[in-house]
């Protein structure tokens, strides 16, 4: 399990996230949903380490991860495609699933069944190996990004706005590939805004609000009750 | 034909072009030759940091004075042969690089360059201040009787010229090695994005260190070659001149291209030769040349040959 406990996190004085919490369970979608500026990324950097924490602690499988430096918190098994995809542009499409590859530092034959799976995933991909990621549509960035995170295998795959600017066609992929990877028994933390999306492939939804986790539903709770939306969201 | 294959072909290609050469260029463009060589393989050790890195340094040129005063006070003072004293200039750059690496990777961007500017500055500095050793800012001649190595005469234009291109087609043929590999795949992915990498699990840090020694052991290497080719190691190659050059000859060239660094330093040190023989103004030609380069092949030429024609060049 990814767990949040009570965690403290800020930049600089500004403080964030305060005493927020959050599971992640393997094989569910979880999703945080919350106004601009409630804390969702910063929860995403937090558990990269990008961000230290102040006070509380992040556990991946019972390991603390803030315990150790940034760069091994993937080895622990969490993959993340941060809001704006963040690509290595100049480089082809094989050159950034290759740095994702080598990430995992697996042999030759093991990485070659990996990026097989993983074209299996995103086989629009295949067509485009050896174009610059910069030359990619939205939405083909978007796949790039989530297959490179996915060449590490992990554990827990964490989505920051995935969906945003991308046509309806292009959604529905990406949110195809959300479930096939909770089918998977990845656990996967998902910020969306789009609440078609939210409804139709989240386990649980858990509001943040100015930096405090408010309160975890099921999609059927939402469905039911419209009131949450509008007070958390402004939908 | 495969990428692989026609990289290749095209960089032992131009290694035996140049081995061609020595039996027929005329004796001075042999000499330049030899000396662009040397001169291209610390622009080769430049490139890995700032072209494939993306760290741009404004004081390489006291990794060159390191192997070049490595190899050359090993020699005058201690005796030393010219292979052990090579080795004693590259390892100098080694730990220089290391040191100086360790401690202005806490910086990023323009403070990186002030700090290795600074550091390049201290350097410079410290061979003027010891110049009792180094001879300050006169340097030291190499003799004849110290640049014999296992038996071949190095003061020999033929021989030097052979010797140039053999440390030339190791620095070349290592980076070509080194970028088609895990490590060279990193730097270029940190270039391109530091904090993803870093996500991906790369230890940032510890990738830019080895470029940082890669590239400083390369420059040393160089360093000391030009010493005891051409015979002599003086303050000039450690001042901030021999810095900015090797960042020309790669902008030139083409960072991030395997070639730029020769293509750069091949055209910079013709265009000053060639334009020395029209005028006394010959930096104002080569200032505008640069300039109109710059413009219009913001990519150096080789950076521009890849954009435009071959894809596939490293």
């Amino acid at each position: 399990m990814l767990e949040l406990r009570d965690i403290d996190v800020g930049y600089g004085q500004a403080q964030v996230l305060r005493q927020f919490s959050l599971n992640v369970e393997p094989g569910e979608i979880h999703c945080l949903m919350g106004r601009n500026g409630a804390g969702k990324t910063t929860t995403m950097k937090a558990i990269m380490g990008i961000l230290p924490l102040s006070a509380g602690s992040i556990l991946v499988g019972g390991v603390e991860s803030n315990a150790v430096p940034a760069h091994k918190i993937p080895g622990l098994g969490i993959g993340y495609v941060p809001q704006g995809r963040r690509l290595f542009s100049e480089l082809t499409v094989a050159q950034n699933l290759d740095i994702g590859l080598m990430a995992k530092g697996s042999n030759a034959g093991r990485s070659s069944k990996v990026l097989k799976g993983v074209l299996e995933v995103f086989p629009r991909l295949r067509e485009r190996m050896e174009q610059r990621a910069q030359t990619l549509s939205g939405g083909e960035q978007q796949m790039l990004a989530t297959a490179r995170a996915l060449c590490i295998e992990p554990d827990y795959l964490l989505l920051d706005e995935p969906t945003e600017g991308l046509q309806p066609s292009m959604i529905e992929s990406i949110k195809q590939v959300a479930v096939k990877m909770r089918d998977r028994g990845v656990g996967v933390l998902l910020v969306e805004q789009h609440i078609k999306s939210v409804l139709s492939m989240a386990d649980r939804v858990t509001f943040i609000e100015n930096g405090r986790s408010r309160e975890t539903v099921k999609p059927d709770d939402l469905r039911q009750d419209g009131t949450l939306l509008q007070k958390y969201v402004g939908l | 034909m495969s990428d692989l294959r026609k990289t290749l072909g095209l960089h032992v290609g131009l290694l035996l072009v140049l081995l061609a050469l020595n039996w027929l260029l005329p004796a001075y463009h042999h000499g330049n030759l030899a000396r662009i060589m040397v001169l291209a393989s610390y622009a080769i050790g430049y490139n890995v940091l700032f072209g494939y890195t993306g760290l741009l340094s404004l004081g390489h040129a006291m990794f060159f004075a390191a192997g070049m005063y490595g190899m050359g006070l090993t020699v005058r003072h201690l005796g030393w042969s010219p292979a052990p004293a090579v080795l004693a200039g590259v390892g100098a750059g080694l730990v220089l690089s290391l040191v100086v690496g360790f401690l202005a990777l806490r910086t990023t961007g323009v403070a990186f360059m002030i700090v290795t500017l600074m550091f390049a500055q201290a350097v410079f500095l410290t061979v003027l201040y010891f110049g009792e050793y180094t001879r300050g800012d006169e340097g030291f001649v190499i003799q004849q009787v110290d640049r014999i190595l296992l038996g071949i005469d190095l003061t020999d234009p033929n021989n030097r010229y052979l010797a140039a291109l053999l440390v030339f087609a190791i620095c070349l043929l290592a980076t070509f090695w080194l970028v088609r590999h895990r490590f060279g795949k990193t730097i270029i992915a940190i270039r391109e994005n530091e904090d993803r990498t870093r996500m991906l699990g790369y230890d940032v840090f510890r990738h830019k260190l080895g470029a940082v020694v890669i590239s400083g052991s390369i420059s040393a290497l160089a360093g000391a070659t030009y010493g005891l080719l051409f015979g002599y190691a003086g303050a000039t190659f450690a001042s901030v001149q021999y810095s900015i050059f090797p960042l020309l000859w790669v902008l030139l060239g083409g960072a991030g291209t395997i070639l730029g660094p020769f293509v750069g330093t091949l055209f910079m040190f013709y265009l000053i030769d060639l334009s020395s023989e029209i005028t006394t103004a010959y930096m104002l030609i080569a200032g505008v040349t640069l300039v109109l380069l710059t413009l219009f092949a913001p990519q150096g030429l080789m950076g521009e040959v890849r954009a435009r024609l071959f894809r596939w060049l490293p």
